[in-house]
């Protein structure tokens, strides 16, 4: 090592190292793709979070009553905004389409007469939320889980593995549908915690839940390697207690992979969360997500596809975002770290 | 190597079992959640919901009914539907399977080709702005929800365009290949297309990230001494070593696929398959048949896994002792 120190420049060696979490920050903000998904995102969370102020002050409506009788103007016009249709059982209304005037029906009405626009903008919230807190959750139990059972070894690991096993054979979907379908009636209780059955904790609780293995998983993995390595033994050695390896020595090797599955995890929880709520096990009303707008679209496709295409577009948009974010994010941090399917 | 076999398949029958029982205190032993309700309707009286809970057994206790349901599913084969009385699970299975199959084969066989193709020609024109290009339709693949792009699909198909370019195409819905080998083509291709296109993308990405790596090889380094062409080191050496890691996801997705994971797809495009067969069980809560479903479902999947392992302890020996 001393001679290949002795070739370097004077003026590298004399610097100090930046450290490992700097070089990462710079090397993401290298990366130009990994800059505009991340731009990208921020527009999408800033007009999430705008919501409010949309619906009160530009299009002048309540997205979560229906406005079965109301009447809007366009071009100048009074029109309603429900029209019973003509064609089909006659059971059926038509909403009115893209006006594309921000102050009237900007992206048109739903089933029942609410401002798709509005209703987008919140559902983006309802969305980013479950998306972003079931990620950290199941990325935090996860690296928990993983850690102990690496480190532990044993008993202990072969318990926690063969129960990541059954939920890992489990196809994702058809688990969280079961959890879904069960806690949905009656909501959640587990000790002193308790979780009604219309509250957006119960679906951030599930897809926490079922994505655990995903982040357990590799790093009980990694775990097992750095267990033998002569740092751990060290700290081993000079009897340090455990809780304090795990915390100085085990943790901050790990945590680089933990944070990499953040955005990848965020993007695929809220595909999970929209794929729930449209099959209507998911977000329930009166809350809005992206997955329930689409459902609610479904009976207008034919007619006012917009109310379908709108938010499954945002979605594909934030989640590719969230990726492409995720693969710059592991680039930098650690280019070896894989979720389930190598991607 | 068989007695590793031997070894994978029984903790993979463990699992199984596992399964079976995670499953049946989802829905039995969840506090608060009584299946007698849900079968009785919303407002029944007491009376009715202590017969309904004695006709289906439901007052018996947990690992009686437990291991009555799993009698009936395995041995004697007669187990009924909650939902429907008299109708019986397993005919249903074997009905729903070949429309399942029928999806994810010719489903599968779109993507590995696409894949192959998009991963290998990533990786040989890496720098260049195909490259580039391949992967960014890759991203779009993993990021687009399955259920959203099937009902794009359906309204360009069956709406916007039906009167033009697309009159040919069917209605929703499934023919079986028996029946008629070119309707259940036409029936399926949009199917086929839509699954495929969610996976063609992250199995490019992966064989240009394996393809790419391997060229680096020690052993590419010696094919390139003994004089041997590009294309033949490309497809000779690197590729085939790279193959490995994409069949053994293969095996996962497949098997997670036929297990009933294609569930959205076949919702959106009306085919009568496992996964259909599985979301209309949960909406009515019907145990016996969710029972009979996902048991099914993670047989498929731990086959798969347990099929994969094997296959890699036959290609690397030190995986047998992991």
């Amino acid at each position: 090592m001393g001679q290949v120190t002795d070739t370097l420049p004077r003026s590298r060696e004399a610097r100090r190292s930046p450290g490992p979490w700097r070089t990462a920050a710079g090397d993401l903000l290298r990366n130009r793709a990994a800059l505009a998904a991340a731009v990208v995102l921020l527009v999408v969370v800033v007009a999430s979070l705008c919501a409010p102020l949309y619906a009160a002050h530009i299009a002048h409506t309540d997205p979560f009553q229906s406005h079965v009788s109301g009447t809007t103007v366009v071009d100048g016009k009074t029109v309603p905004v429900l029209t019973p249709s003509s064609t089909g059982l006659g059971l059926g209304v038509t909403p009115i389409g893209p006006t594309w005037d921000p102050a009237h029906y900007f992206l048109g009405a739903d089933n029942q007469g609410r401002d798709v626009m509005a209703r987008l903008l919140y559902g983006g919230r309802t969305s980013l939320f479950i998306g972003f807190t079931a990620a950290l959750i199941s990325c935090a139990l996860g690296t928990v889980v993983g850690v102990v059972a690496g480190y532990a070894g044993g008993a202990v690991d072969a318990v926690i593995s063969r129960v990541l096993d059954v939920i890992w054979a489990f196809p994702v979907y058809l688990l969280a549908i079961c959890l879904s379908v069960v806690l949905l009636t009656n909501g959640l209780r587990l000790g002193p915690l308790t979780v009604d059955a219309g509250s957006l904790w119960l679906p951030v609780a599930i897809i926490a839940a079922i994505y655990v293995p995903y982040i357990a998983r590799p790093l009980r993995g990694q775990v097992l390697v750095l267990r033998n390595k002569e740092f751990i033994q060290a700290a081993i050695g000079s009897g340090a207690p455990v809780p304090r390896i795990l915390r100085r020595e085990v943790l901050p090797n790990v945590l680089p992979t933990a944070l990499v599955f953040v955005p990848l995890m965020t993007a695929l929880a809220m595909l999970t969360e929209s794929a729930l709520s449209f099959l209507s096990v998911g977000v329930q009303p009166p809350d809005a997500s992206w997955g329930t707008i689409i459902e609610d679209g479904l009976g207008l496709l034919y007619t006012r596809p917009t109310v379908t295409i709108a938010p499954g577009l945002l979605i594909a948009l934030t989640t590719a975002a969230l990726n492409v974010l995720g693969d710059g994010v592991r680039d930098a941090l650690d280019p070896g770290a894989r979720l389930r399917g190598g991607v | 190597m068989l007695q590793f076999a031997v070894k994978r398949f029984g903790s993979a029958l463990l699992v199984m079992f596992a399964i079976s029982v995670l499953v049946f205190l989802i829905f039995f032993a969840t506090p608060g959640v009584d299946p007698a309700a849900r079968i009785a309707g919303r407002n029944a009286d007491p009376a009715t919901l202590a017969q309904v809970r004695h006709s289906f057994g439901l007052d018996r206790p947990l690992p009686v009914r437990y291991l009555l349901m799993m009698r009936h599913l395995l041995i004697d084969r007669d187990l009924e539907s909650f939902v429907n009385r008299g109708s019986r699970v397993i005919p249903q299975i074997v009905q729903a399977t070949p429309v399942t199959l029928s999806l994810v084969i010719g489903a599968a066989l779109i993507w590995m080709t696409a894949g192959l193709l998009m991963g290998t020609a990533a990786a040989t024109l890496r720098g260049k702005a195909a490259d580039p290009l391949i992967m960014l339709v890759g991203v779009v693949g993993v990021s687009l929800p399955a259920y959203w792009l099937g009902e794009v699909v359906n309204l360009i198909t069956q709406k916007q365009l039906h009167d033009s370019v697309f009159s040919w195409v069917p209605p929703p819905g499934y023919v079986g290949l028996a029946k008629d080998p070119g309707q259940w083509a036409l029936h399926l291709l949009f199917p086929w297309l839509t699954l495929a296109l969610l996976y063609a993308g992250i199995y490019a990405r992966l064989l240009r990230g394996e393809v790419i790596s391997a060229l680096s090889e020690d052993y590419v380094r010696t094919a390139r001494a003994k004089g041997l062409s590009e294309r033949r080191i490309l497809l000779r050496h690197a590729l085939r070593c790279s193959l490995i890691p994409v069949v053994s996801l293969f095996g996962l997705d497949f098997g997670a696929l036929v297990g009933g994971a294609a569930l959205l797809t076949e919702v959106v495009f009306g085919l009568p398959g496992i996964g259909k067969l599985t979301y209309d069980a949960l909406q009515n809560l019907d145990l016996p048949v969710i029972m009979g479903t996902v048991l099914y479902a993670a047989f498929f999947v731990v086959l798969a896994n347990a099929l994969v392992d094997i296959l890699y302890a036959r290609l690397d020996p030190r995986a047998r002792h992991a």
